[in-house]
């Protein structure tokens, strides 16, 4: 910003002293006084007190007693269960990455034309984005009961019916199934609007050279959604890793450990366990991770930035 | 046939094929809806029925009744309404003054303040939620719509939309206004405003969507069924003593998404537009 040299320009003279300062260096502090304050009441503050606590034993009646790292030895040598959740998010985070980005590219390619049924196809599939997870999840806990649609469509084809969100070997893959059925089309619209920038000689100069459309597909859309791509990688991790909300209303973790993923974990360790120092080690862990990938979050954003 | 004709037969065989095939993935998203909407007024026992109907054979509005005569779900929407609008005025006041100074001003820290923004962008309330709540009981406001307004004041992601608004008006236009003698607080709400209405109704859409929808937040801020909103109380509907009904539970659903159908029918493009810029920052 040029705005207080040519401020300086515009004046020709230099105020000195309070009324400069009053003037000219205090209102963009006031301006951002009040997010500041939230920011560091809502964010700054908590995080400090969850790395503190993470060394701490508490459960809120008897005052913290300091135990070192015994926490975190709780989180990977003594107890089980925080494995099991970390290794629950890994296998969520990677089939969420995995079919979100693989359907958004089908999709996005499929529905690139310009045209009536393509723009209303779009905005259906956008839609569960915008709607309440519970709602979402209400409707599939339905369609998925053992008695409901679901199982009703495939003994209609003479299969046999699946328990869905009640056993333990398909609770995870239902759970990815409704929320990659809630925000494919997010996912898609983000890379149909990439679509949209990609000059239209690029392709017209292939068609010339009589490029098929598979080589097409690979070797121009792909690496020049790369950017999105990645972006979409680095976003669907993020959100992976915090999930929360489906796990809680399709199967409450069950069945057994199945579906305990991390904030699951952290929740039910403050919640009903009120072991708040394991608790907050997990969250360190869990702070830890979404660091790294905000790292790389960052990394992109600079070199987008930097190429337009 | 000649080689023409049957490319033309080909042709038109694939398109058929390919808005079939279109129709076919709309219906999959469509169908949950639908499946929600005519099961909300199926009496209790065709709910059950196998195979189902498709459209049902007897109507009724008893879920709806059981819904707002039962549940008392007034009370629910009220908070939920009272929580949504605070936040949503708050994040004016809040956000921006905040995005006009990073947008527009240069100061000694700004870029350390800004990374605080970036922090809290990141931050999930899935890891402060223990900390803020003990810290609210000390505050002793934990038996109010508090805690489920002032976590939500600042909103990284609306200074971040507005700053880079506030960053392409011309430069002229403020300094014009300063020339005018208008104060930096006029600046802000009778140029910078009224110049990037449309990012300030997105941003107040979205916190409106996401109050509304806000599940985790009020699960572990609320212990009184006093305070807890619309999402809470569907989500009760599944472990009532009645067991599960169907009609009910549907028709709490219908309630809970219909305002985000109605807005998005109003401002579809609006929210698709600002998703998929949101998409590419």
């Amino acid at each position: 910003m040029t705005l207080k040299s040519k401020k300086e320009e515009a004046g020709g003279k230099k105020k000195k002293g309070l009324r400069s300062f009053l003037s000219n260096k205090l209102p963009p502090y006031i301006m951002v006084a009040p997010a500041i304050i939230f920011f560091l009441l809502f964010t700054v503050y908590p995080i400090v007190d969850m790395i503190i606590l993470s060394f701490y034993e508490w459960n809120v009646i008897q005052p913290r007693k300091w135990v070192g790292l015994w926490n975190y030895k709780y989180l990977f040598d003594i107890q089980i269960d925080f494995k099991i959740a970390l290794q629950n998010t890994i296998v969520y985070t990677v089939s969420e990455v995995f079919f979100l980005i693989l359907f958004a590219l089908i999709f996005s390619v499929w529905l690139q034309k310009d045209s009536k049924v393509n723009a209303v196809l779009q905005r259906i599939m956008f839609f569960p984005h915008l709607c309440a997870m519970l709602a979402v999840s209400v409707m599939f806990s339905w369609l998925m009961d053992e008695n409901g649609l679901f199982n009703m469509v495939l003994s209609f084809f003479h299969l046999p019916g699946l328990r869905w969100l009640n056993s333990s070997s398909t609770a995870m893959m239902s759970v990815v199934i409704v929320s990659v059925w809630k925000s494919i089309g997010y996912q898609t619209l983000i890379l149909l609007s990439a679509l949209k920038t990609i000059p239209a000689d690029i392709y017209e100069a292939a068609a010339l050279d009589n490029t098929g459309p598979v080589r097409k597909f690979f070797c121009i859309t792909i690496p020049l959604l790369s950017p999105q791509l990645f972006f979409m990688l680095i976003t669907i991790t993020m959100s992976s890793f915090k999930v929360f909300d489906s796990v809680r209303m399709l199967t409450k973790g069950g069945p057994g450990k199945s579906t305990v993923v991390l904030v699951y974990y952290i929740w039910s360790y403050a919640q009903s366990n009120l072991k708040y120092g394991v608790a907050a080690a997990a969250g360190v862990v869990l702070l830890v991770i979404l660091l790294i990938l905000t790292f790389f979050y960052f990394r992109i954003l600079d070199k987008k930035v930097h190429y337009q | 046939m000649t080689a023409k004709q049957k490319r033309k037969i080909a042709r038109i065989v694939t398109g058929t094929l390919n808005t079939l095939f279109k129709v076919f993935v709309g219906f999959l998203f469509l169908f949950p809806f639908y499946w929600m909407a005519i099961t909300s007024v199926k009496p209790y026992l065709e709910t059950l029925q196998f195979p189902p109907t498709l459209w049902p054979k007897n109507f009724t509005w008893s879920g709806y009744q059981t819904v707002f005569r039962e549940l008392n779900i007034w009370m629910y929407i009220k908070n939920t309404i009272i929580v949504t609008g605070s936040v949503m005025v708050i994040q004016i006041f809040v956000d921006v003054p905040a995005a006009y100074a990073f947008a527009r001003w240069k100061f000694k820290g700004s870029g350390i303040l800004w990374l605080l923004v970036m922090a809290a962008f990141m931050v999930p309330g899935q890891l402060t939620f223990i900390a803020i709540y003990f810290m609210f009981a000390d505050w002793g406001i934990l038996n109010s719509l508090l805690p489920q307004i002032l976590p939500s004041g600042a909103s990284a992601f609306a200074i971040f939309l507005l700053r880079q608004n506030f960053k392409q008006i011309p430069e002229e236009l403020i300094e014009s206004a300063r020339l005018d003698n208008a104060s930096e607080w006029k600046i802000m709400w009778r140029l910078m405003i009224p110049m990037s209405k449309a990012t300030v109704v997105t941003t107040l859409l979205f916190s409106f969507i996401g109050h509304w929808n806000a599940y985790f937040w009020p699960l572990v801020m609320t212990r009184d069924e006093k305070l807890k909103p619309i999402t809470l109380a569907i989500e009760r509907l599944k472990d009532m003593e009645r067991g599960l009904d169907y009609t009910v539970i549907m028709a709490g659903n219908i309630i809970l998404v219909l305002p985000v159908v109605v807005l998005f029918l109003l401002f579809s493009k609006k929210i698709i537009q600002a998703m998929a810029y949101r998409g590419m920052k």
